[in-house]
């Protein structure tokens, strides 16, 4: 490393293609020779914790809310009017504040011509961290039940690792804002996907969504039965390398499905992990 | 306001369309059309609902709608909770129709008092 850092998203567009376990093991590998820093922004559902359990160190995620003061508050409407969310309600009487439409954005507070919004903090999820072995930390963002927003936790566990060397991502599945929130500002991302229809078509919509982000993005076939024609297609049409194939093995689902990791049990496997590290690096333009 | 002795100025409808002759809407926040009846002399107005085709929290947005209009008393199919809560703080009450039928068609029930009053 000279100095330089570098953020690996590995995501999907279907659920189940294998992302917790391309991230586990990259991370695995890699931490052997250098720090690395492992984020679960899958906050809806976060499982990297499984691979590697360590005491934590917990903190709250918290947004800002608006409060009104009713002793200011003039119900002149205002505040309402500009809610594109439909959070404020004005009643001649009263304002109704609904906190799960409210996305912090502050505007009511700074169209009030009364002063009588302020904000105050509410809490949607946690972030904790752990050293589960010597170079490798952990962050995990977790959303509170209930909580409708999932992006300000995933901001928050981004930020966290935001000083690190060499960060990896692991993100949910599908293509929505938790997603996009996940893969901003990664400088290379790993596409897991499985060679059936549905992983193709879900594959489609994560390309899409890494290229109009500007994330260089490479291939990992997963569980592959070696009949991946329609995936290779599909990559060489639209300029994709495949940067890895793991083949469909039942003692890899085996090893994944108590909890392990394959690096660990096989570590002949760390030489394709470290193989997919580099290719990565290429993707991203750093020189390793 | 007991169940028997309502007073009514202004009754809401939630319309497919802008007559009396349109069908009911069963969604509050996303009915196409407000239709406001004037009880006692039965004039009508239509209004649009501007967030029939919004993202999110249009429920309470839709309710600022009744409550900017003066109506006193709202005949739809379902109202979400936080248009309820709206509702609810607004003093306007709530009957359901869901029998599927056309405006006038609830609004013939509704003048004979059948429909549940359900907030």
């Amino acid at each position: 490393m000279e100095g330089q850092t570098m953020k690996i998203a590995v995501a999907s567009g279907k659920g189940g293609t294998g992302k917790s376990m391309v991230a586990a093991n990259l991370a695995f590998t890699l931490s052997r020779t250098e720090p690395v820093t492992l984020v679960d922004c899958d906050v809806e559902e976060p499982n990297l914790h499984l691979f590697f359990p360590a005491p934590v160190i917990s903190t709250e995620v918290t947004v800002p809310i608006p409060v009104v003061d009713d002793t200011r508050c003039q119900h002149c409407g205002l505040c309402g009017e500009f809610c594109q969310y439909g959070a404020l309600t004005v009643l001649p009487d009263r304002v109704l504040f609904f906190s799960e439409l409210c996305h912090s954005c502050g505007g009511c507070m700074l169209v009030c011509p009364n002063d009588a919004i302020h904000e105050e903090p509410k809490r949607i999820g946690t972030l904790s961290a752990s050293v589960p072995q010597p170079g490798l930390k952990l962050i995990s963002g977790t959303l509170d039940t209930g909580s409708p927003h999932a992006v300000p936790v995933i901001r928050a566990a981004k930020k966290h690792a935001a000083r690190d060397q060499l960060v990896i991502i692991d993100t949910a599945p599908g293509t929505s804002c938790p997603v996009v929130e996940a893969l901003d500002g990664c400088d290379a991302c790993i596409l897991v996907t499985e060679s059936t229809p549905f992983g193709l078509h879900d594959l489609q919509l994560a390309v899409d969504v890494a290229t109009r982000l500007g994330v260089p993005a490479g291939i990992v076939i997963n569980r592959s039965d070696g009949k991946d024609q329609e995936t290779l297609r599909f990559c060489i049409d639209h300029d994709l390398e495949v940067i890895m194939t793991i083949p469909f093995d039942r003692e890899i689902a085996a090893i994944q499905s108590r909890g392990d990791i394959l690096c660990r049990v096989r570590p002949e496997w760390q030489k394709d992990f470290f193989a997919l590290f580099l290719k990565c690096s290429t993707l991203a333009g750093v020189e390793r | 306001m007991s169940k028997n002795k309502v007073i009514i100025m202004k009754v809401c409808f939630t319309a497919k369309g802008t007559t009396l002759d349109s069908p009911m809407e069963e969604r509050f926040g996303r009915a196409p059309y407000f239709i406001i009846v004037e009880s006692g002399n039965g004039s009508f107005e239509a209004i649009k609902n501007p967030y029939a085709d919004g993202g999110g929290g249009i429920g309470p947005k839709a309710a600022q709608v009744l409550i900017a209009n003066s109506v006193k008393t709202l005949v739809s199919g379902q109202v979400g909770g936080n248009a309820q809560e709206v509702l609810a703080a607004a003093g306007i009450a709530i009957y359901t129709y869901r029998s599927g039928g056309t405006v006038q068609d609830a609004l013939d029930q509704f003048t004979k008092n059948t429909p549940a009053r359900s907030g």
